[in-house]
């Protein structure tokens, strides 16, 4: 059976996966239309820069992270500076990691849907007088609700499945920064098999479920497109 | 004719012996005791011509691997546990149980007249956060678990842990400042230099960190560098580096 702390680490990854869900879309909307439209010299740029996390081990972004949110920092200084909270070890910083670690699983597939969608449509609903609010919500929302779908439940899928940031910067406190993955590896390393399955096969039916949902709601996939 | 086989022979006879003397040895090393096997085995590397690689991890880790047949030839354990564990499951050769070393713990700060040497700062500190190794994986976890139980700190300051997944990891949380200070191993202090402020907590406060080796894999090479460990040199080499050795307990 699962444990109780088990439970509780289930349901700060789905925490966690919900708000950084939350802030990807938010950001991620009008950084994909920028991407999707701009002629900006040097976008490549930007769009290698996004990929980023596709490539680079999670080790990496989280080693870079635990020493620039460090008191020594640049990140440290700056939230010393202003009286906040360091972000090591909080759900906070955890947040902040998978904003960065899920950024191309949800800026591509929406990049992909504005560029299918071209400016006309929002061209003509101008001249006939819509704002750009009302442009957005009632043209291209509805015509980019795949690309909205998979870039929802890529994203959510994977800050589920995250490790690697948050072992280097979480510090592994129950209730707080423990989330499932890193449950899952410490059953693991006590040799507590039994749990390890439990998590494991809860967390692999779950993301197949996801996936499943993604692929039978989205018949033309398209998603990561580098 | 007879010197040109005995030319043969002699040379047949160098190209095996030079074969059998220049084995490799594959160790798996607790995370605490890992920079000080490196040093030992450059050392016995210079001293003969094997070549040693060490693969360093949570001793966890390290048995589940041996479980499923990593092929590591000796293996140095963080405790005394998982080397009689794999003696009784016969997954070491029969007899090879050392004990090598214990290991000591350190309340360490990276600054500088913090950590006072009788670990007061841990009644009075206003730290946000101790980072000590998580005690379900790591023996010096557990440990530091100990010494806050018998300071009567361990409720007060439950909520102000973070956790390494092992001692290099909760040393790392400290060495970037993240956590204000950490129990970490007394080693792991020393190879920084004495950097910022320690307290080496008395060894009566916990359980002594009995740490003991297995041979996995009978080889010559192996049988030669657990002798090589018992030279003086490099026993003391394990106290310069912030171990007691073997010898100075009463077990």
């Amino acid at each position: 059976m699962p444990l109780e702390s088990d439970i509780i680490a289930l349901w700060i990854t789905l925490r966690l996966a919900f708000i950084t869900v939350l802030i990807l879309l938010t950001l991620g909307t009008p950084l994909a239309w920028w991407l999707a439209n701009t002629k900006f010299r040097f976008k490549a740029v930007i769009e290698a820069a996004v990929a980023l996390p596709l490539v680079l081990p999670p080790t990496v972004l989280g080693f870079y992270m635990l020493v620039a949110i460090g008191p020594n920092g640049p990140i440290g200084e700056f939230m010393a500076a202003i009286g906040a909270r360091p972000l090591a070890f909080s759900f906070a910083g955890l947040v902040i990691g998978s904003v960065f670690y899920s950024l191309p699983f949800v800026v591509q597939p929406l990049q992909s849907a504005f560029s299918t969608l071209g400016k006309a449509p929002l061209e003509i609903a101008a001249t006939l007088g819509a704002g750009p609010l009302d442009r957005f919500f009632t043209i291209v929302a509805p015509l980019t609700k795949s690309g909205y779908l998979t870039a929802t439940v890529l994203g959510f899928a994977h800050t589920m499945g995250e490790f690697g940031v948050v072992l280097m910067i979480g510090g592994n406190i129950p209730g707080r920064t423990q989330v499932l993955s890193i449950a899952i590896y410490d059953h693991v390393e006590a040799l507590d098999y039994g749990s390890a399955h439990w998590l494991s096969a809860a967390l692999l039916v779950f993301s197949f479920l996801l996936l499943l949902l993604v692929y039978g709601l989205n018949r033309r996939f398209d998603v990561v497109k580098v | 004719m007879k010197g040109k086989v005995t030319h043969i022979v002699v040379f047949a006879l160098a190209v095996v012996t030079a074969r059998a003397e220049a084995d490799e040895l594959l160790i798996a090393v607790a995370s605490n005791f890992a920079t000080t096997l490196k040093k030992i085995s450059s050392e016995f590397e210079g001293q003969t011509s094997h070549k040693v690689t060490l693969v360093s991890g949570a001793t966890g880790r390290l048995y589940a691997q041996i479980s499923s047949g990593a092929p590591y030839d000796i293996f140095f354990s963080a405790d005394t546990e998982t080397p009689v564990r794999l003696e009784v499951e016969s997954k070491s050769i029969a007899g090879t149980r050392i004990h090598y070393a214990s290991g000591r713990l350190a309340l360490w700060s990276k600054t500088a007249n913090y950590v006072d040497d009788a670990g007061s700062v841990l009644k009075e500190g206003d730290f946000r956060s101790l980072a000590i190794a998580n005690p379900r994986l790591a023996p010096y976890g557990v440990a530091a678990i100990e010494v806050l139980t018998a300071m009567g700190l361990q409720d007060t300051l439950a909520s102000r842990f973070v956790m390494g997944e092992n001692i290099a990891q909760t040393f790392q949380f400290v060495d970037t400042s993240n956590a204000e200070l950490g129990f970490v191993a007394y080693s792991q202090v020393l190879a920084t230099g004495e950097q910022g402020s320690y307290w080496l907590v008395p060894s009566r406060y916990h359980q002594l960190l009995k740490q003991e080796l297995v041979m996995l894999k009978e080889s010559g090479a192996a049988r030669e560098f657990l002798t090589f460990l018992q030279q003086e040199s490099v026993q003391k080499l394990i106290v310069q580096s912030g171990y007691e050795p073997p010898a100075s307990q009463n077990n």
